[in-house]
């Protein structure tokens, strides 16, 4: 006897296919938010990094 | 440790994408600027086992991923911030029309599995190759490709689209709108 629950017992039933417009909305949004940080260019602490860790090089050296 | 101009100036630029995986990855502002910050510093001391004329940014993108696997992930990703220090380091986003605002976006992708996301992201965000992505995640290419498609039809679920005109306006319609408002 089939009742909702037998029926609704498929977990592995194949979801629809996304259309290809979904998939490009999906694909904006997700470039909008990771590009909204890649915007924000590289915080002085990373420069400050670098340079430090140039400047320690420079003292090994010497 | 040897730092010539063409490396400091290729780690210089992968930073800024380094972020945005890393933020995708951890969900919090500090702490992915603290695992980049470690990544820079593994990288650099480590820099003689970069391979000249391969991809640096994906060499980067594998020690971060490696380092997150290993260490962060301990503590649990934090998923209320989604709404929290995230979304205050964004600049003010325009008023979207559509049933999937941009806080729903990011707190969709939030539930996603883990390797999902970053197989997401890594494709549909960061730019790389299925091969980059499947050499970054040390999985096969066929395992990317499985884990993008279940990560986005996961998250057309999420979000309860069928069509695009479920979202808001497209980026066109959003900046004629945002001149208009001038």
């Amino acid at each position: 006897m089939e009742t909702a629950a037998t029926r609704n017992k498929k977990p592995n039933a194949k979801p629809a296919k996304l259309g290809r417009d979904v998939q490009a909305r999906l694909g904006q949004q997700l470039r909008a938010m990771y590009d909204d940080v890649v915007n924000q260019g590289v915080p002085d602490r990373f420069n400050e990094l670098i340079n430090r860790l140039e400047g320690d090089e420079k003292k090994d050296r010497q | 440790m040897p730092m010539d101009e063409s490396v400091r100036k290729a780690v210089l630029s992968a930073v800024p994408s380094l972020r945005a995986f890393a933020i995708s990855l951890c969900g919090n502002v500090d702490r992915a600027d603290d695992l980049v910050q470690e990544t820079l510093l593994r990288a650099l001391a480590n820099i003689d086992s970069f391979q000249p004329g391969t991809n640096m940014s994906a060499w980067l993108f594998t020690i971060l991923r490696n380092h997150f696997r290993s260490e962060y992930r301990k503590r649990r990703r934090e998923v209320e911030d989604s709404d929290g220090h995230h979304a205050e380091s964004l600049k003010s986003q325009p008023e979207q029309y559509g049933h999937v605002e941009f806080r729903e976006f990011r707190e969709a992708l939030a539930q996603l599995p883990s390797d999902q996301r970053e197989a997401l992201i890594l494709v549909g965000a960061s730019g790389f190759s299925y091969e980059e992505a499947a050499g970054i995640c040390g999985c096969a290419v066929g395992t990317i490709k499985s884990r993008v498609n279940r990560a986005r039809t996961r998250l057309a679920e999420l979000l309860n689209v069928n069509s695009a005109e479920d979202f808001g306006p497209d980026e066109t319609t959003r900046a004629v709108l945002a001149r208009g408002g001038e």
